[in-house]
């Protein structure tokens, strides 16, 4: 189909559909019943295959006529993505439509306070009795658990298999008596996450995904999604003006709750963006050595997007030289954020010791200084991105590990 | 403007990076720093000759390959990675620059085709290589055209016939044709830190010169970022050079009954090396874009100058360490580029000094979006 016959289709079928007086829900099942709630999703599993281009297309049509989408925010992607890589059809069916309605928020059940970067070293029990799955552990950075209705879990399944081949991949009903969410406060005083207390917490058989001891490669899959981030285009975004009517106040609610978490997330890339206004603001601008490090600030932030952007360029020209965009870019990001902290800090002097909405940029910059140390631990840490530049890309001898064998054998943190 | 370059211009790579590779060998830098010449002739008029690279960014008229700043940019990273021995950058970058740029047409269609060809060897003559803002100051030009003053660092004016010279006049910095066995005119050789590029230092006592343009500040200021998008993109030839012998290096060398390179200190050392390397290339072949279609941010040289200088001393600096005692040794070739790196980081402008220029050029460009005077 061309894409002018699809923006006529859409548009046809929204003019037919589309009314702001149902409720979200409502609508989103018409929505799913139409085809048009992931058109990129494969055409057997609630999509039509679209391309990017395609998806492209819907969006903006969407967009034009002010139509509300599927609910897309949060860890519930992790979850529909993996889930649709993975998943027996009985999953599908039963998990991905409420996902796509919004009825249903996910979590992520992976790290644990033992087992961070090593991800694989995670030692929360799954242990079958009776025919269901008997969790028990500790899991730790769970974005909006605390009002998620299912978690994707990673636990152990066999104790005497080597690390990778003992863990498995579940899908966990959270409304259940055996887990607790609670909110964990962080550094720069929001609470972005929490940490999920399993005792006795209970998974059909059934919602066991990939196979018993397969979950290493599940989660794996789920990672390389997070890295990709959710830039993939979904239907509707609904434009940026306010709109009347009760499915968009709806839709307001939901997106609040799940964007509350990510409110810092400008203040720990750094806000480069107000280095400038600051400098000129306060006058910082005229001395040497805080130009010094405003020009370093801009050799990083530029170097580090004509990196990408050349990147990007290669891969699209089918060039085959590696080019390690992810890891790289990760790790940049991470020096950007602290020296656009050290600039701020240079630029705010002693007014650095304020924080607050009486403090510069109504408490940014002060939350800004708190919240980079962040951006060098999440997704993986400066350290863990280095070991994969330094051997995948530089192909560097890996370090000599000494967790093989056994996984009740190897050495853990003391619970 | 382009992102990233096309298939003729990696070809182009291929060749260029070929020839240099067969004519650049460790073994002949060797050779040619140790005599006082610098260069080999002959390989030089093969290059000027039979590949045609003298002239690449000189456009046809004037004898030259029609090429722009993106493939003089190739030759230059090309160069700098086999860390080659000759006049190309002091004849065709800068002196082949500065008379693009600043002479008349008549001197442009007179003196360009020499040097495109190689028949002769020019050098370009400024009184100040750290900020131009300072050229000029003490080069001075009467308004009879008698020139007077020393240049303490001219590169390979041992080895030139012309002197393109800038000194300032009354009327602002005129650009001057002085051949180099005029009389009152002394060449003598210095004792260069990198003696893979040679220096002299170049005293004019009243020396009749032929005035063949003028550099005004905006002409000498566009001479000095293609001068430096050059120079940059030499230093990221050489920094990678460093960079990938060093981690082969370390995938070989054993200690502690395991390869240095398994030890997470050189991996993350390198990984951030990686990740500076990554950065400083794409805003070096960035400077060079913007210069082919004049567009793109003004300080885009500068920044790509700052970026090539910082990192190529860090991948010497590590090219160095990482080998341990062996890298401090004469024997070893890793202090050839190391001696070109710090050269190079203060060649045409230190990274401070490019620093201070890109915050002048952004305060000016806001200040003009602002609609305010700058």
């Amino acid at each position: 189909m061309n894409l002018d016959d699809l923006r006529q289709e859409v548009s046809e079928w929204l003019d037919a559909n589309w009314s702001p007086d149902r409720s979200l829900v409502e609508w989103r099942n018409i929505l799913l019943e139409g085809g048009w709630a992931a058109p990129d999703w494969p055409e057997d599993c609630f999509g039509r295959g679209f391309d990017a281009g395609q998806v492209a297309v819907v969006n903006e049509v969407f967009a034009g006529k002010g139509a509300v989408g599927a609910a897309q925010v949060g860890p519930r992607r992790l979850a529909a993505e993996t889930i649709l890589v993975h998943g027996s059809d009985d999953q599908k069916k039963r998990y991905l439509p409420p996902i796509l309605t919004g009825e249903h928020a996910w979590c992520q059940l992976f790290s644990e306070p033992g087992s961070g970067s090593d991800l694989a070293g995670a030692s929360t029990r799954a242990e079958l009795v009776d025919g269901q799955w008997i969790i028990n552990g500790q899991k730790v950075w769970n974005t909006s658990a605390h009002h998620a209705d299912f978690g994707i879990l990673v636990a152990r399944t066999d104790w005497d298999l080597p690390k990778h081949q003992g863990l498995s991949y579940f899908l966990i009903n959270m409304r259940q008596p055996g887990v607790e969410a609670r909110p964990l406060r962080q550094m720069n005083g929001h609470a972005s996450f929490n940490e999920v207390f399993m005792t006795d917490a209970v998974v059909p058989a059934e919602d066991l995904m990939g196979g018993q001891g397969n979950g290493w490669a599940v989660a794996t899959t789920t990672l390389s999604i997070e890295r990709q981030g959710f830039a993939r285009g979904r239907t509707p975004t609904v434009g940026r003006e306010p709109k009347e009517g009760p499915i968009y106040e709806e839709l307001a609610a939901e997106l609040e709750i799940a964007n509350e978490p990510y409110t810092w997330y400008p203040q720990r890339e750094g806000r480069v963006d107000l280095v400038l206004p600051r400098a000129k603001e306060t006058g910082a601008i005229k001395d040497p050595a805080v130009r010094q490090e405003i020009a370093r600030l801009m050799c990083l932030s530029g170097g580090a997007s004509l990196a990408a952007a050349s990147a990007a360029a290669q891969r699209k020209s089918g060039s085959n030289e590696v080019i390690p965009a992810g890891s790289i870019g990760k790790l940049g990001a991470s020096v950007i954020a602290r020296q656009a902290a050290h600039v701020h800090t240079m630029i705010s002097g002693a007014d650095a010791m304020l924080s607050g909405p009486e403090s510069a940029e109504e408490g940014m910059i002060a939350e800004t200084l708190i919240s980079v140390p962040a951006i060098s631990i999440a997704g993986g840490t400066d350290e863990i991105q280095r070991n994969i530049i330094s051997e995948r890309v530089l192909g560097m001898p890996k370090e000599q590990r000494s967790d093989t064998g056994p996984f009740r054998d190897i050495k853990r943190n003391v619970t | 403007m382009q992102a990233a370059y096309t298939e003729d211009q990696e070809q182009f790579r291929e060749v260029v990076s070929r020839f240099l590779k067969a004519k650049s060998t460790a073994t002949e830098v060797r050779r040619l720093m140790a005599s006082s010449e610098g260069y080999d002739s002959a390989v030089w008029q093969q290059l000027c000759g039979e590949v045609g690279l003298a002239g690449t960014h000189i456009p046809e008229e004037y004898g030259g390959f029609g090429f722009g700043p993106i493939e003089l940019g190739i030759v230059s990273e090309e160069m700098g990675r086999h860390l080659y021995c000759g006049p190309f950058f002091a004849s065709s970058v800068m002196a082949g620059y500065a008379l693009l740029n600043g002479a008349t047409e008549t001197h442009k269609s007179a003196i360009l085709p020499d040097i495109a060809s190689g028949a002769k060897i020019a050098t370009l003559v400024l009184d100040n290589l750290n900020n131009p803002e300072k050229v000029g100051s003490v080069l001075k030009a009467t308004d009879e055209h008698v020139v007077s003053g020393t240049a303490s660092i001219v590169v390979d004016a041992h080895i030139a016939d012309l002197l393109i010279v800038a000194a300032s006049t009354s009327d602002g910095l005129g650009l001057y044709l002085i051949n180099a066995g005029a009389q009152g005119v002394s060449i003598t050789p210095q004792e260069a830190l990198d003696p893979t590029r040679k220096i002299s230092r170049v005293s004019f006592t009243e020396v009749n010169g032929e005035r063949i343009g003028w550099l005004t500040e905006g002409l000498l200021s566009r001479t000095w970022d293609q001068i430096c998008s050059a120079l940059a993109h030499e230093m990221i030839g050489g920094a990678q050079h460093l960079f990938e012998s060093t981690v082969e290096y370390t995938k070989v060398r054993v200690q502690f009954g395991r390869p240095i390179g398994s030890f997470q200190a050189l991996k993350h050392r390198c990984a951030d090396l990686l990740m500076e390397l990554e950065f400083a290339k794409a805003a070096t072949h960035h400077a060079a874009f913007c210069l082919a279609s004049d567009d793109g941010e003004p300080y885009a040289a500068s920044m790509a100058k700052a970026m090539a200088s910082d990192t190529y001393m860090e991948a010497a600096r590590a090219g160095v360490q990482l080998r341990g005692g062996i890298g401090f040794t004469w024997e070893e070739d890793t202090h050839l580029w190391y001696k070109r790196a710090k050269s190079s980081e203060v060649f045409m402008g230190s990274p401070p000094m490019h620093r201070e220029r890109m915050m002048k050029m952004i305060e000016t460009a806001s200040s003009q979006n602002n609609g305010e005077q700058p």
